[in-house]
């Protein structure tokens, strides 16, 4: 059966360009554009660790040589760098965990803002053991 | 273009998705396309709170729930209907939980049932306080798994195709390109929902303005029982958003300005601390509003910047009760009244909530137009009578819906396609009518919200609690008027794309003529029967009106108004008893 | 006389303009008024042609989701009063294409919905076993998927996730915290058949935790949960497929 077509009007969509800066409309978009930075900072430091094993195992000169080639004050403010980011992934990840996991006490549901405490606890506590171990002793 | 399907359902909220779904199971090799003017879980099923109907109780049966409904309709339910629906209700219900309707459930697992309104046993199955919701959504996903279902989100029919005696299709509008597209189907189900916003107080959602009503009684169908209108006793003020029964289910009282029960003086039996079922708070809805108005005129309302009101108490009930069994009542009241239930009294109206009338169908939900049927609040097979029963809408929906949807689709089985110059030519009136008469509108003289606005006051002064013949009388000049005003009003939107002004335009079209027909419906009815009390005439009269009222339309646009006999099984009509 | 407040509606009439602008209209100021009571106002009074969704007007049916003043929320819930003395600056949820004024274009979204394939898939092996034929399902096994199952599909996660601002690919928020919905129900053995969805390239790894879903939620779902709690799930089923084979495929 025919009868008259109606085209209508072809639905012309404005697709709203994103804004250049978008992302510092709010706090989380910014921690999350740098979430995202953080993989070439991550990425570094496990470059920067092979570097380091292969260092170790060629030689205690060469060891030498890669401890100089750090402490020169580019490297230093590179891997200070690098290290923020990995503590801001870090705290993503342990703030994320609490919500991925579930742990019932007497059949009711731990809120996961209770479960991050310990979490960051142990954490402290890992890290401060590390400092002792690697610097103090 | 033109599109075929098999069965075209229009509308997507409960009754339409439970009929789209009966389709797709009764015969998996019919296209089923679902057409309606909102995406389906925005639908007012999505709004209906308390629970659903099903006897399942160890000490329940159906009987009783039977004769809680008859008893509830003041005897203008047809029996047999409302035989298959209380014997169908609990396994549509069931159907519902295997789809995954998260029912709130008893310690060990069992579906919990929780109190209501005019009914003598505990059978209301709920979802805490989202009930409605919870169905829809489960419906509509649901629905998902079967390929055979179409949808066309966001059209707005705006006619019913008819030719050689039966219906041929329908014509729409495409709300996002404005594109108007012609739907043949061989079946037809109306699943539109009710007519709330024909008043200016109600708690249904905007969207529900008559519009499956007025394309069936336009197509020369006729529209039943639509003088019994319900009010819900328990509206929050200025916005008439609902609080459910429920919260006077699980134990809440209505208290006038003095903080008395009042509902003890209304012959609906004496206050007790707990809930006594078919008595005081757990009376039914037409009996409670109405003590709403007595409480009015004997000065014992409290007022208020909307009007007069009484008060829901929920205080006893305490913050646990009141957070797993009425949740969103709590949300609601916090957001929209700014006080909070645990604490506070709540202030409430009655508001108009369901529209018991409908489209004229059989037990089928099949109209006398071959190929048409209707589901759920568009449609009276009827269940409900003079008064439905809270918690008897959804499992309605469901059980009609089914139902409709297994015989539009053995209809569609058995029938030829149409698709004759008559239709064709019906349906090029319309494309015309719609993009040139409507959209090209821009001289009129009068805002549609303006014709709106006086049509809902109109029927509030007319058509509420209670009524008499002469302002009925005068409401029907005056919707005769407003209808003559609405043919010339601006539309100053040209645009294809997305124009909600053409739509409010076709709304208030069928908002009009189903206002036309309640009121006239109501003008005749003289006798006080459910929710349609005449000041002039008080008594029920079995004699006269143990009828149905059907309206239909006359030539000159004028409802009709006949009577249909009421089917009487098992239950002779008998005096509405409550609390004693 | 009476309190009014001004209202910066964003609009976008295809057939005229190439891109939106905004026009102003000042409406009443009334306590009890949402934002949805001053569009309506515009509507009924001075300006029939401007075009938004809405319907329930109690937050449940999801139309009228908007971005008011920079935030995505119901606006039938965000009141003019928390907004004075003003403007009011009203725009389509962001993230979506305009289709026209304030309505956006959604079918995307309820394309992503059907996908995550939200129904119960039945476990012939336990068939319902409660007196009535129904599934026996406790309040505790209830509440393990409740949450989930009470998104109302507004979208106003899509609009505040970034990852779904910048790939439009990605499942989002709402769609996988529908499928958590039913991975969690009891009565449904369909995780399988759900994974591949939702552990594929679209699916929960798109996500770094943003959190901005859960905080829009006007209903509490928190999808930001259910997505993380979903990559344990595709992480262990990952690790058991990588170790175990051969179980993996049973």
């Amino acid at each position: 059966m025919s009868t008259s077509t109606d085209p209508g009007f072809q639905a012309r969509l404005y697709r709203p360009p994103v804004p250049r800066f978008w992302w510092a409309r709010r706090r989380s978009y910014l921690l999350f554009i740098l979430r995202e930075l953080s993989s070439l900072f991550v990425a570094w430091f496990v470059a920067y660790l092979l570097v380091l094993a292969y260092a170790v195992g060629q030689s205690e000169s060469a060891y030498q040589r890669f401890l100089d080639w750090s402490a020169n004050p580019f490297m230093i403010a590179l891997n200070a760098v690098a290290l923020g980011f990995a503590v801001l992934h870090a705290v993503t990840f342990f703030q994320a965990a609490p919500q991925a996991t579930v742990v019932r006490l007497r059949g009711r549901r731990v809120p996961p803002t209770l479960l991050a405490g310990p979490i960051f606890a142990a954490w402290v506590v890992v890290s401060g053991f590390l400092i002792w171990l690697v610097v103090l002793a | 273009m033109t599109v075929q399907h098999d069965v075209i359902i229009v509308g997507g909220g409960g009754a339409g998705l439970r009929a789209a779904i009966a389709v797709a199971e009764t015969d998996p090799s019919l296209s089923v396309a679902v057409v309606s003017k909102v995406y389906p879980m925005r639908s007012h099923t999505v709004s209906a709170e308390g629970g659903a109907a099903g006897a399942i109780a160890a000490d329940d049966s159906l009987d009783e729930h039977a004769y809680d409904t008859i008893s509830g309709s003041d005897w203008l339910a047809d029996q047999d209907a409302v035989e298959a629906f209380v014997r169908e209700a609990p396994e549509e219900l069931l159907r519902l939980e295997h789809w995954g309707c998260p029912w709130s459930r008893e310690p060990d697992g069992t579906v919990a049932v929780r109190p209501f309104g005019g009914m003598r046993k505990e059978r209301t199955w709920f979802a805490a306080d989202k009930t409605g919701f919870h169905m829809l959504h489960t419906l509509f996903q649901t629905s998902l798994k079967f390929p055979p279902v179409t949808r066309y989100d966001e059209w707005f029919v705006s006619k019913l195709l008819v030719d050689e005696g039966r219906v041929a299709g329908v014509v729409a509008i495409e709300l996002m390109s404005g594109r108007i597209e012609t739907l043949l189907g061989r079946s037809v189900i109306l699943a539109t929902g009710g007519a709330g916003r024909v008043f200016p107080f109600t708690t249904n959602a905007a969207i529900k303005t008559g519009d499956g009503m007025a394309l069936a009684y336009r197509a020369g169908v006729p529209l039943k029982d639509l003088e019994f209108v319900q009010y819900h006793p328990t509206g929050l003020p200025f916005t008439g958003i609902l609080i459910t029964e429920a919260a006077r289910a699980e134990g809440g009282w209505l208290l006038n300005k003095d903080g008395y029960r009042y509902l003890q003086d209304y012959d609906l039996g004496q206050p007790t601390e707990q809930p006594v079922l078919r008595s005081m708070e757990l009376g039914p809805r037409d009996r409670v509003s109405q003590a709403f108005v007595g409480e009015v005129e004997k000065g014992r309302a409290a007022d208020s910047p909307y009007g007069p009101v009484t008060y829901l108490d929920l205080r006893h009930l305490g913050a646990k009760v009141i957070d797993t069994k009425l949740p969103f009542v709590r949300e609601l009241c916090r957001k929209y009244e700014k006080i909070d239930p645990v604490t506070d009294l709540i202030p409430i109206r009655p508001v108009v909530h369901y529209s018991m009338g409908g489209v004229h169908t059989d037990i089928d939900g099949a109209t006398p137009l071959p190929g048409l049927y209707a589901a759920g609040e568009v449609a009276c097979v009827s269940i409900n009578g003079a008064n439905r029963l809270g918690s008897n809408s959804l499992p309605e929906l469901l059980v009609f819906g089914a139902r409709a949807g297994v015989a539009a689709a053995r209809h569609a089985a058995q029938t030829e396609p149409l698709a004759g110059p008559a239709v064709e030519a019906q349906a090029a009136d319309e494309h015309r009518r719609l993009a040139q008469d409507l959209l090209g509108r821009r001289d009129g003289t009068e805002r549609l919200a303006d014709i709106r606005e006086q049509l809902q006051h109109t029927m509030e002064g007319s058509a509420g609690i209670y009524r008499d013949g002469s302002s009925l009388a005068k409401a029907a000049g005056a919707l005769r008027e407003l209808q003559e005003r609405a043919g010339s009003a601006t539309i100053d939107d040209p645009s294809r794309t997305f124009n909600t002004e053409l739509t409010s335009a076709l709304e208030l079209s069928a908002m009009l003529d189903v206002a036309e027909c309640v009121v006239h419906s109501a003008l005749r009815r003289e006798e006080s029967r459910g929710a349609h009390q005449r000041t002039d005439f008080p008594a029920r009269n079995d004699d006269k009106f143990l009828a149905h009222s059907v309206a239909t339309r006359d030539p000159d646009g004028v409802p009709h108004v006949s009577y249909l006999p009421v089917t009487i099984t098992r239950w002779p009509p008998g005096e509405r008893i409550y609390g004693r | 006389m009476e309190e009014r407040i001004t209202l910066q509606v964003a609009r976008y009439r295809p057939e005229q303009e190439s891109k939106p602008t905004f026009e102003e209209y000042e409406v009443p100021l009334r306590e009890e008024w949402a934002v949805l009571d001053g569009l309506n106002y515009v509507k009924d009074r001075l300006d029939g042609t401007l075009s938004y969704r809405w319907s329930c007007r109690m937050g449940i049916c999801g139309s009228c989701g908007m971005t008011v003043n920079g935030e995505p929320v119901l606006t039938c819930a965000a009141f003019l009063s928390d907004f004075a003395p003003g403007p009011v600056r009203v725009e389509p949820l962001r993230n979506f294409p305009v289709i026209r004024d304030l309505v956006i274009e959604m079918t995307d979204f309820v394309h992503k919905l059907g996908r995550v394939k939200p129904w119960i898939v039945a476990d012939d092996e336990a068939p319902p076993e409660g007196a009535h034929g129904e599934y026996l399902q406790t309040p505790e096994e209830l509440e393990e998927y409740h949450q989930y199952s009470m998104c109302i599909n507004c979208m106003l996660c899509y609009s505040a996730c970034p990852v779904y601002g910048l790939d439009q690919s990605f499942v989002g928020p709402a769609a996988i915290a529908l499928a958590q919905r039913y991975n969690m129900d009891s009565r449904d053995a369909g995780n399988a058949l759900r994974m591949a969805e939702l552990s594929g390239h679209d699916g929960v790894w798109g996500c770094t935790f943003v959190g901005e879903c859960t905080s829009a939620c006007p209903k509490g779902v928190d999808p930001a949960g259910a997505i993380q709690r979903y990559k344990v799930t595709a992480a262990t089923e990952a690790a058991k497929s990588l170790l175990l084979p051969r179980a993996a495929e049973k």
